[in-house]
């Protein structure tokens, strides 16, 4: 067996099928990033406004959540609470000063917006602790915006999981997968039945004529906006779930790149579909973190390239050939013209 | 419906009066705007430092709006939005290294060897992917979606091939040239002056020559152009021949006046292109020569009171600036609103 292995350049090994920290790992990425595209399925697939942006809203909740905590010691669920409003604030200018434009010239607006955050993050070394990451700043003000949470997820270990026998160190992020996923599965409920309400029922017209939703005398514009401040709230709350998994964050993990995993998530699971981003996540990432076990005659940071070398085959051969997505709505995809 | 209408002209109001008197004569308002920046600039800062950050901004406005020619075209042409274009001139930069540095062929020789690689490349391109999506009647999205998937392939491609280790071409960047106390190298020059001459060539030739006048016509309306006669098959290749040759060009001037190459130097100066090209007008070639310049000029003027890292920042914030004032474009006209 052993021999074969070494004769095969391509050959996978198993082990990975029982590392549980590997695969918790991946479920809270899958989860983070799923609540990341309920925003874009919430602008893209049911609003018709092309955000690009996502990545900017993911960025600037992490980073004024994590300010707020460890730089003015405003406690957790209020910074969260706030650092939410503020990202909705950002979303609502963006949309205020860009929605009149074409959808076109709208996605390349949100797009720089992202890259004016990421760089601003980088550059505001004081603020955020530049390429050191957050955790400098953490350290000079000897608070860690992890604490809160780290007591919550330490007796949950200790009075829930251990008895199941779950209590080991390879479950340790099981706390954190529980969270994400809740969070997920709660928002898709909460934002399916937001859909299927009259104001969702708008939305949708929007997306679909924009000029008849106006002679209704719908005001398709603050439609519009909404839908933003929504997808940007999500982001938020994106942000700053991975700011939780990562423990320290810096302006490369919110790249505005990002913002087109969540388009792969979106296309893989479908338009106007919300179920449909959750099992897009799961299938990205499984496909993404799971390469990392194909012993590949590459080095590290090609294996990298080669993850987004796959995401852009994926947008690329679903946009030729299944533009709604595996499980999305062929009578539901208007996706601008 | 009426209270639509009245909506739609009170914004157009607001647009209007934001832009002030460029309504009338935006080409010149600019002209006057740029021009009393340079007399205030000269004032504060000496008119040593501020001629010398000049420059350094023609030398960088050259190069962007030589890449930001091909994006114009194609997106005034063909209503592409090709966000892989960045990346085009990171494979003609590639191109150039390969038969400059790798097979020891003279740097002119491997110009012109990438320009006409990258020119096969969006021609290829074309035949292979945009002419079949064009006449399944792609949408908005898609076509996006499918630019921004061929921009992962392209960069992390080249990644896989060539690694992430900048690189540099066989020029020399040390010579340089004193004049009046201004300095610039032997190689800024050469790639201004070919940079600027192409440029002026490229817009005399779409202005006056039979193939330009198609190419507008078929930029002002495509079908309509079908209908009069003109081979449009025929002058959508020419266009990526164009477009994408000058991409390749772009890239090798970009890493001779930079003095270095990565994967990502083209995808760094997408951002800054989709400005010159929005600045300019879509379509309009004189017109991305004007943003590119400008983009250029205020990058590095912005080196005078801030640090360079935010340099990059202030092209992204005139991009959003302009589309919230005037989307159009300096010499667009409101039609292409």
């Amino acid at each position: 067996m052993s021999a074969l292995a070494e004769a095969l350049p391509l050959a996978v090994s198993f082990d990975f099928l029982t590392a549980w920290d590997f695969w918790i790992g991946v479920g809270v990425l899958a989860g983070v990033y799923g609540i990341f595209t309920l925003g874009l399925q919430l602008n893209v697939g049911y609003t018709g406004i092309i955000n690009f942006g996502q990545a900017g809203f993911m960025a600037m909740g992490a980073y004024s959540a994590i300010i707020l905590i460890v730089d003015l010691g405003i406690p957790t669920v209020f910074a969260l609470l706030l650092s939410t409003l503020i990202t909705m604030a950002a979303g609502l200018l963006i949309g205020v000063s860009s929605l009149r434009l074409r959808a076109d010239y709208f996605a390349i607006a949100t797009i720089a917006f992202a890259e004016i955050i990421r760089l601003t993050a980088r550059n505001a070394r004081d603020l955020t602790g530049g390429n050191q990451g957050t955790i400098s700043i953490e350290l000079d003000n000897d608070r860690f915006y992890t604490d809160g949470w780290f007591e919550i997820s330490n007796w949950v270990r200790d009075n829930l999981l251990d008895p199941i026998g779950l209590g080991g160190s390879e479950f340790g992020s099981l706390p954190l997968l529980i969270l994400v996923w809740g969070v997920l599965a709660l928002l898709v409920v909460v934002l399916n039945r937001l859909i299927a309400t009259p104001w969702g029922r708008v939305l949708r017209a929007v997306r679909e004529d924009e000029d008849a939703a106006r002679a209704l005398g719908k005001n398709a514009v603050a439609y519009k906006l909404q839908s933003l401040a929504i997808a940007s709230a999500l982001g938020a709350t994106s942000g700053w779930l991975l700011a939780l998994s990562l423990e320290s964050v810096n302006q490369d993990v919110f790249d505005p790149l990002f913002t087109f995993i969540g388009y792969g998530i979106l296309v893989l699971g479908g338009l106007a579909s919300f179920a449909g981003v959750m099992v897009g996540s799961v299938i990205l990432w499984t496909v993404l973190e799971g390469m990392r076990f194909l012993d590949l005659p590459l080095a590290a940071d090609k294996v990298a390239a080669l993850r987004f070398v796959l995401v852009g085959l994926i947008l690329i051969l679903l946009m030729a050939f299944r533009p709604q997505g595996i499980f999305g709505k062929r009578e539901e995809m208007v996706i601008g013209d | 419906m009426e209270a639509g209408t009245v909506q739609v002209e009170g914004r157009a109001g607001i647009v209007r009066r934001a832009a002030g008197a460029a309504g009338a004569r935006p080409g010149a308002t600019a002209l006057v705007i740029l021009t009393l920046l340079a007399v205030i600039l000269a004032a504060a800062y000496g008119i040593n430092s501020f001629a010398q950050t000049s420059v350094n901004g023609v030398i960088s406005g050259s190069y962007i709006a030589l890449g930001a020619i091909g994006l114009t075209l194609v997106y005034g042409i063909l209503k592409l939005v090709n966000f892989a274009h960045g990346d085009m001139l990171t494979f003609g930069a590639y191109v150039a290294l390969l038969f400059n540095v790798t097979i020891g062929l003279p740097l002119v020789v491997a110009l012109l060897v990438a320009i006409v690689a990258t020119a096969a490349i969006g021609v290829l391109l074309e035949l292979a992917m945009w002419r079949p999506m064009r006449r399944k009647g792609a949408g908005m999205l898609q076509l996006l979606l499918m630019a921004i998937g061929l921009a992962f392939v392209l960069r992390n491609g080249i990644q896989i091939a060539a690694g992430t280790q900048p690189q540099r071409l066989d020029v020399n960047v040390t010579t340089s040239i004193e004049f009046l106390g201004l300095s610039i190298g032997r190689t800024e020059l050469i790639v201004v002056v070919v940079g600027i001459a192409v440029l002026l060539g490229v817009a005399l030739m779409v202005r006056h020559s039979s193939l330009g006048r198609q190419m507008r016509a078929l930029s002002d309306n495509f079908d309509l152009a079908e209908t009069t006669g003109i081979d449009t098959g025929r002058v959508v290749i020419i266009t990526w021949i164009l477009a994408a040759g000058l991409a390749g060009l772009a890239g090798v001037l970009v890493v001779a006046a930079q003095g270095r190459l990565s994967p990502n130097t083209g995808f760094f100066l997408l951002l800054p292109m989709f400005a010159a090209v929005i600045l300019g007008g879509i379509g309009n070639v004189y017109g991305a020569l004007a943003g590119g310049m400008v983009i250029g000029l205020s990058q590095e003027w912005t080196t005078l009171f801030w640090a360079t890292e935010w340099k990059v920042v202030v092209s992204f914030a005139v991009l959003i600036l302009v589309l919230i004032v005037r989307p159009q474009g300096i010499f667009g006209q409101e039609r292409t609103l």
